[in-house]
């Protein structure tokens, strides 16, 4: 077993409101009793960095910066099983997402792969109004790892055989289908 | 029975064996389903990830569509993940202050939502409002034999089915069973398929998908109702087996597409020679 890790908490910067304004209604995170079931019901838990009980611990006492940088967030599948579980209600699983807004926002470096991901799912809805698999896949693997897109070619093939892929033009010029929706909520969201 | 029918994006390109083989069973047992018109992405997980407002007023825009088109017409949706986009917009907006909200937003296209749409799973359809005493009135060819493996994946029962358990959910059992066919049980019916991590982080991906089809493998083919379960289910077989070192080969069907073989569908609405593991193996399995 590894040693505990300490975390010196009159020499950290911490802010204490941090977990109050991740959850939907407030203050729900403050009722985490660290009984764990949300690490023993995640798919993903035995590849992070920090388990799921122990991030929400870190959020408790305010780690803003520690749990911002953490894959944690990024390996969440969004399976629901924590929140499902979770004997003290609190919705975890949309608390991730929340997490995850914040680390886009502060463009986490090492993360920028996990964060391309959502950013072009999110220009390619825009544009079009519905999802372009191939020139999402395209978009992705062109701003993270070019060449890892070679691991997914035989794949890919084998789907664009099976007529699984639809692969069309892009269409770069022009509003986009969705542009007037998401700049309105941007305006509303006081991003604008 | 009359459905507003919300397809999603996934359904137009890799999953369109799930949508044609859904509304051919549907509309032989005489429901009548009509897409919604003019219909646009539901954001998936990604859009409350750029921002609350988003996350909601993407689905929102949708359910006005079909509430404006409905004359109370539910909505029908077979992708799990836009069934949870939709179910947590209107839960999100039975606070007033969010649906005002919401609705600003929507003024840009011309739509105002009232809350109101009622949101149906494909399987909450399936087992309920058909049932399988009337799905096995319509069977041609009973499924004796086939021992089919029910996997609902995550979204379909949590965090917001009304209709079957989260952890333990049942409702696929009936179905099969009224089909002729013998339901395989296993310990990972509602685990998660892995979703975008066999894209993002394709190692533990693999690992999940491995954990899935290991438990199903002793069955003749897997039953799945969503868009994304199928994708990852069918088509990393080939990765699972270099990974675990021995070879993994099970067919995946959409549930439409397995009530359609014991309909008597043709491959023309069934659509198999889609699927990237070939299904012929378990339909051998039958007797003729």
């Amino acid at each position: 077993m590894t040693a505990p890790e300490v975390f010196n908490l009159t020499e950290v910067r911490r802010d204490p409101a941090f977990g109050d304004r991740l959850t939907p209604a407030g203050r729900q995170l403050r009722a985490c009793i660290q009984c764990g079931t949300c690490t023993a019901s995640c798919p993903s838990a035995s590849a992070m960095d920090i388990t799921p009980r122990k991030m929400w611990r870190m959020v408790q006492l305010g780690l803003e910066d520690d749990v911002l940088r953490s894959k944690t967030m990024w390996l969440c599948s969004i399976c629901y099983q924590c929140q499902a579980r979770c004997p003290r209600g609190i919705p975890l699983t949309q608390t991730i997402a929340k997490l995850k807004q914040l680390a886009i926002e502060r463009q986490i470096k090492q993360w920028r792969e996990s964060t391309a991901f959502y950013l072009s799912f999110s220009n390619v809805m825009r544009r079009y109004g519905r999802m372009r698999e191939v020139e999402f896949m395209a978009h992705y693997f062109l701003s993270t790892n070019p060449l890892g897109a070679l691991g997914y070619a035989g794949m890919g093939l084998t789907l664009l055989r099976r007529g699984k892929l639809r692969p069309e033009l892009p269409r770069l010029r022009g509003e986009g289908r969705l542009d007037r929706l998401f700049d309105r909520v941007a305006e509303l969201e006081g991003k604008k | 029975m009359s459905y507003l029918f919300y397809p999603g994006c996934s359904m137009e390109a890799s999953a369109l064996e799930y949508k044609t083989s859904m509304l051919t069973v549907l509309q032989m047992m005489g429901a009548h389903v009509e897409e919604l018109e003019d219909w646009t992405c539901c954001g998936a997980s990604v859009a409350s990830v750029m921002s609350d407002l988003l996350g909601l007023a993407l689905p929102a825009r949708n359910l006005a569509l079909a509430q404006k088109a409905g004359n109370g017409a539910q909505m029908l949706v077979g992708c799990s993940a836009c069934f949870t986009s939709f179910q947590h917009t209107n839960a999100a907006v039975a606070d007033p202050a969010t649906l005002g909200k919401v609705n600003q937003a929507l003024e840009v296209e011309n739509l105002s939502y009232s809350g109101k749409v009622q949101v149906r799973h494909l399987l909450d359809v399936l087992a309920n409002d058909f049932g399988p005493e009337k799905i096995a009135a319509y069977m041609k060819r009973p499924l004796t034999g086939l021992k089919v493996a029910p996997y609902y994946g995550c979204q379909t029962v949590r965090p917001y089915s009304d209709f079957d358990d989260g952890q333990s959910p049942f409702s696929m059992v009936g179905i099969i069973k009224a089909l002729g066919a013998t339901v395989y049980h296993h310990l990972r019916e509602a685990a998660c398929c892995g979703t975008a991590l066999l894209t993002t982080k394709s190692e533990l991906g693999l690992q999940i998908v491995g954990e899935i089809l290991d438990a199903a493998t002793a069955a003749d083919c897997i039953a799945v109702v969503c868009p994304m379960c199928h994708m990852n289910l069918d088509a990393y077989q080939d990765k699972v087996s270099r990974i675990h070192g021995k070879p993994i080969k099970i067919p995946v069907l959409f549930l439409p597409q397995l009530i359609g073989v014991a309909f008597g569908l043709s491959e023309k609405d069934l659509l198999f020679k889609r699927h990237v593991v070939p299904v012929e193996p378990a339909l051998a399995k039958l007797a003729t």
